[in-house]
């Protein structure tokens, strides 16, 4: 079936972007990200547009893989682009016909909301793309580290969240063998109304259900010999080091939010 | 060769509430009265059918379990409390039946390290170790791969170096085979012979296949809790009538000779061989 799944859609490289520390992309994604919601204008639109851009270049990551990330939203692309076209009414009238009414607003904001919406899957999925899940799910435990201070259990969630990414092949594999072994019994997994599949698929998730339990109670009996007590005491085999590339990527995310700021100032909104 | 690395002493072990069982006679115990002693750099393997003990009997070694009654000493230590488990475990390392379900992390080389990294070591020191075991298992070219496209065997090699990395003195393998193919089977066997050998870790293997018991220093027979059979490979399977009666079949070669009629136990296929030219009065 999905034999071949690859967890998190890593893809293997030496790029700059693969060489930077995991805590530095996550934070900086996630400030890119927020920062696109601040573009008011085409020219400030045109600056995220184009880091997207030269991002994708230097992660050398395929461009067909970056289509492909990006062909799950281009249903929502379309949604808000008609949306937003026939909604937001304004400016000159450009083509008018019974109720349907194009105007110049409605058609800036379609094309602005689409190059945000392409910009932010870009952006976030090259992050996937150029780090491992071990790497991600490491990031993310010390990046979250402070909030320890809350009595967070932050090291628990990441371990759970390894955990879960480390199972999916296997649970699928799984689901692969209950299938067959219910079709070799004679059960009917494809006819049948919505609700008759559904049905069908009870003697499925069951054996995949109880499976599940003795492998988590397999699971922590090993971890437990491997003398596993929680996040106290233990040492990482990978160290994070912070490179001058880093500070690099810092400085131009600094620089591009700034340009944004001001750009935002000296020309008028769109949105 | 004489230190006692693990030490059973009249050991008992009820799964469920003990006071519980004594009231009701139909509850049996997992063990019954077990003494049971492992040597340092010692090979043994531990046989008997489903439901003899034998996997109680592993989860033991290493503190997963207490005993109800009787105690267990691993180097002079009893686990009373989890700081002690926690000794023990540093010492006694386990590998489980199925490949996939002690498998941690998503790359092979961060699931070894994984052991070392509980145990708090230098980072500098845990690539080095995980490196050298995963050299010692045959399996350094794939430590950039994903546990969940290796074979049965690799992923067994990978749990192995699991505990290996942790450099503990003795390893207990709970059946580690079951779930392979032949192919995998001998190199798991290969590679704990090994470690055996070259590195000096004790060995409790824990098995029902006969075959694997062979090569062993010292076989134990378990039936319904008990030890019942005790001595050189040799020795046990010479007695193939008593091994049949505790539900154990005999290797092969042992078996083919024993029909024939043949005074001297055989335990591979070579010495069955010569055994048979013998009978056959001549030389090969």
């Amino acid at each position: 079936m999905i034999r071949d799944i690859t967890i998190g859609q890593y893809y293997p490289g030496k790029s700059l972007l693969h060489k930077m520390d995991p805590r530095m992309k996550l934070i900086l994604t996630f400030a890119i990200i927020i920062v696109i919601f601040l573009c008011k204008n085409f020219f400030s639109l045109g600056i995220i547009a184009v880091t997207a851009v030269l991002a994708a270049i230097l992660s050398r990551v395929p461009l067909k893989m970056i289509l492909k990330s990006l062909k799950p939203i281009v249903i929502i692309l379309i949604f808000t682009a008609v949306l937003n076209i026939f909604y937001t009414q304004g400016g000159d009238t450009w083509f008018e016909w019974k109720f349907i009414k194009l105007t110049e607003k409605g058609v800036f904001t379609a094309i602005f909301t689409m190059v945000r919406i392409v910009s932010l899957v870009t952006i976030s999925s090259l992050l996937t793309y150029t780090t491992t899940p071990t790497m991600l799910t490491d990031a993310i435990e010390r990046v979250l580290s402070p909030l320890k201070i809350f009595k967070i259990k932050v090291h628990t969630l990441a371990m759970m969240m390894t955990l879960a990414l480390r199972f999916i092949p296997t649970l699928i594999e799984e689901i692969d063998r209950i299938m067959n072994a219910q079709k070799a019994r004679g059960a009917d997994l494809e006819t049948g109304g919505i609700i008759q599949r559904a049905k069908a698929l009870v003697p499925i998730f069951i054996p995949l259900m109880v499976s599940s339990f003795r492998r988590a109670y397999e699971l922590a009996f090993a971890m437990t010999c491997r003398c596993y007590t929680g996040g106290e005491g233990r040492t990482r085999m990978k160290q994070m080091k912070l490179k001058i590339i880093d500070f690099f990527a810092l400085v131009a995310c600094i620089a591009i939010t700034a340009g944004i700021i001001v750009l935002n100032h000296f020309f008028e909104a769109v949105i | 060769m004489s230190e006692k690395l693990i030490e059973f002493n009249n050991v008992t072990m009820f799964y469920n509430d003990p006071d519980e069982a004594e009231a009701n006679e139909n509850i049996v115990p997992a063990l019954l009265n077990v003494d049971f002693s492992v040597n340092k750099g010692e090979f043994v393997a531990v046989l008997g059918h489903n439901g003899s003990g034998k996997s109680t009997l592993a989860k033991l070694c290493n503190a997963i379990y207490e005993p109800s009654s009787g105690t267990v000493k691993v180097k002079g230590i009893v686990a009373d409390n989890d700081d002690k488990a926690d000794e023990i475990r540093r010492i006694v390392g386990m590998v489980f039946q199925n490949p996939d379900n002690q498998i941690v992390a998503t790359i092979v080389e961060d699931d070894v390290a994984f052991g070392p990294e509980n145990l708090g070591i230098e980072p500098k020191e845990i690539r080095r170790r995980v490196d050298d075991a995963l050299k010692a298992v045959n399996m350094y070219d794939f430590r950039h791969r994903e546990p969940h496209k290796l074979s049965g065997g690799q992923k067994q090699r990978v749990a192995i170096a699991g505990v290996l990395a942790m450099q503990t003195e003795c390893i207990v393998l709970d059946e580690p085979t079951a779930m392979l193919d032949p192919m995998g089977r001998q190199e798991v066997m290969q590679t704990v012979h090994r470690m055996n050998k070259e590195m000096g870790i004790t060995i409790v293997l824990i098995t029902h296949f006969m075959d694997e018991a062979v090569k062993a220093d010292r076989v134990v027979v378990m039936d319904g809790g008990r030890i019942v059979m005790q001595g050189k490979p040799r020795e046990i399977f010479s007695q193939v009538e008593e091994l049949r009666s505790h539900g154990l079949d005999v290797p092969q070669s042992t078996e083919l000779c024993n029909a024939l009629g043949l005074e001297k136990s055989v335990l591979n296929v070579d010495e069955c061989v010569e055994e048979i030219a013998k009978m056959l009065g001549g030389a090969r």
